[in-house]
């Protein structure tokens, strides 16, 4: 368990934090540029100590002004990857990479060099310098270097913030091998939702210093202040399923999902994998009853639970498709033709193409 | 013009190259401290204390000299407690040449280093110590490397403007032969004698020589040192 609850009071900005996550897993802070992300991750680091509060970690206690503990950072054990690489000009990759491991104590060793190097594919550039790599490469020494250093956590300051859209591709999937393979818990400052969607287990929302929620991220994605943060567009349930079937012809797969099954267009993974499906709430159709001679594959039975406003001139319902929900985005008319009420019986339609689906497999948490 | 030099201008030669050493490796270190506390560290009399390390920058050198006779003189309170203590007694030494020289040499090489330890980036630092590094393993393993152009320039600096420190050297150190002659001084002593002039020219040639040589010195080492930082 990550617990942090915080206050810090800096020139034209306060910030006043408290949330717990639970570890290992991965903590997304999201919120928008200026709502203290980069403050809050210093203050876990310890670089910046807060005016009050504490931060705890699995039981350690990291601070706690009002008992006086301040752990040092250099004794912290906490990995920081910064927006920038911040690699050491006078040292090779080598060089920087031996820099943590080195000065880690040799009994919280687990985590070996060859390990690292393999699982970020930087052994061919290990003799080289820091000025003779591209930004991805920068980044993905930084992370090794972190993780060398043997941490209890690591803190991912927008890492991706600094490379372009094709870089960005090229080192998630180490994030995401990262959280597969090592059971070290993560926080992960980001203001992109896609990489929110597929790194984290946990999300915080921040905004003007304030974290205005938090909570598992299937639970956080029904909630009106995530809605408001990232827009009516990429409103959505995320659901947890499991591949049933693989159709390698068609390129798709069949997941199962609360009591339903859906055909989702999602290659590269095996039978009995966790997937994360992401359904937008602009692409679920709502019927009243089964429906016939539609091109749409998926049919999710389900019962109404909430019906609101989304704030944006359309009409949010959600539907509990049996211990997971559905989000739907519908006009007014809609509302009026369909007369949807909390535990009435409806179907939810999604077309394959429309769902968005990557293996999520998480090491040590039982989800 | 004789190409090979007499023994009084190896002497001069020899001394003014030692004197110079031996100024930069006294001064060298407390100069990066000086450096240290005036970019670094937050501290009621800083400003004063600026200006005290500028002090030689603007003061005659033979103040400075004179400065240092009342200070290390056998009655002086630094002077008088080295004799009393260690028996030693440091005006009219190639010791106290050398600390002549470092006093007035020693602003120069603080405002070098002072700008490479501007130029070091505090996110690096911040890097090292979440990778715990502690503040004095911290400042060997990446500060110090980082500002090493700054050091190298100031100490070379120093070596090349202290082999011509002349006022404070005769003042406090004052102008024997083998001892305390450098190559300045010897060059003075040569203009008041009769008939000295050709050694004045000579001795003029190679003080000229050896600057022009150390500057080149200085500007070759210090790109080879940026090279190996990569910048």
């Amino acid at each position: 368990m990550l617990e942090v609850s915080v206050r810090k009071q800096r020139a034209g900005f306060s910030l006043s934090a408290s949330f717990a996550a639970p570890t290992p897993g991965v903590v997304a802070l999201f919120g928008r540029s200026g709502s203290g992300k980069t403050t809050l991750v210093e203050l876990i680091s310890g670089l910046l100590s807060p005016d009050s509060g504490h931060i705890l970690l699995d039981e350690a206690v990291l601070t706690d002004i009002r008992a006086g503990v301040a752990v040092p950072v250099e004794q912290r054990r906490i990995g920081y990857v910064f927006q920038e690489p911040r690699l050491f000009p006078h040292m090779t990759v080598a060089g920087n990479l031996r820099y943590g491991e080195r000065r880690a104590a040799p009994s919280a060793r687990v985590i070996c060099f060859e390990e690292v190097t393999t699982l970020l594919a930087l052994d061919s550039l290990l003799e080289r310098r820091p000025r003779q790599l591209s930004g991805g490469e920068r980044q993905r020494v930084a992370l090794a270097r972190a993780l060398l250093s043997q941490p209890r956590l690591l803190l991912l300051d927008e890492p991706l913030a600094s490379l372009d859209v094709a870089r960005r591709e090229e080192v998630l999937p180490y994030l995401e091998a990262l959280r597969e393979r090592l059971s070290i818990p993560i926080v992960y400052v980001s203001h992109q939702f896609e990489e929110v969607l597929r790194l984290a287990t946990h999300l915080v929302l921040l905004e003007a210093g304030q974290v205005v929620a938090h909570g598992a991220v299937d639970e956080m994605c029904l909630q009106p202040q995530l809605h408001a943060m990232v827009g009516p567009e990429l409103v959505g349930a995320v659901l947890e399923g499991v591949v049933a079937r693989l159709d390698p012809a068609q390129g798709s797969a069949e997941v199962t999902v609360g009591r339903g099954t859906l055909v989702v267009s999602l290659s590269d993974v095996e039978p009995g994998a966790n997937v994360r499906l992401q359904l937008l709430a602009r692409d679920v159709i709502l019927a009243i009853q089964p429906v016939q001679g539609l091109s749409v594959r998926n049919a999710l039975a389900g019962t109404v639970s909430t019906i609101r406003d989304d704030g944006y001139g359309a009409i949010l319902v959600s539907v509990d498709i049996g211990g997971a929900i559905v989000l739907a985005r519908i006009t007014q008319n809609a509302v009026h033709a369909l007369a949807p009420k909390p535990g009435n019986a409806l179907w939810a339609l999604v077309k394959a193409v429309s769902t968005r689906g990557h293996a999520f497999r998480l090491t040590g948490a039982d989800r | 013009m004789s190409g090979a030099l007499t023994a009084a201008e190896i002497d001069a030669l020899r001394l003014s190259l030692e004197v110079a050493a031996r100024s930069v490796a006294f001064s060298l270190p407390l100069a990066v401290l000086a450096a240290w506390l005036l970019t670094r560290v937050r501290f009621p009399g800083r400003m004063l204390f600026d200006a005290f390390v500028h002090l030689p920058l603007v003061l005659p050198p033979v103040a400075i000299g004179y400065l240092l006779l009342l200070l290390f003189g056998v009655r002086g309170p630094v002077g008088g407690w080295l004799r009393a203590h260690f028996g030693i007694a440091v005006p009219f030494t190639t010791a106290g040449a050398a600390l002549a020289t470092a006093v007035m040499t020693f602003p120069l090489m603080v405002r070098a280093i002072r700008l490479s330890l501007d130029g070091v980036d505090r996110g690096l630092e911040e890097a090292a110590r979440t990778l715990g590094a502690a503040g004095p393993d911290r400042f060997i393993s990446i500060t110090l490397p980082l500002m090493l152009p700054g050091v190298l320039a100031g100490a070379v600096t120093a070596f090349a403007a202290g082999l011509g420190e002349f006022g404070a050297v005769i003042t406090f150190a004052g102008n024997v032969p083998g001892v305390t002659r450098t190559l300045p001084l010897a060059l003075y002593t040569a203009m008041q004698l009769p008939g000295g002039e050709r050694m004045a020219l000579r001795l003029a040639i190679l003080s000229f020589a050896l600057g022009i040589l150390g500057l080149l010195a200085s500007e070759l080492l210090v790109r080879r040192v940026r090279r190996y930082l990569g910048n």
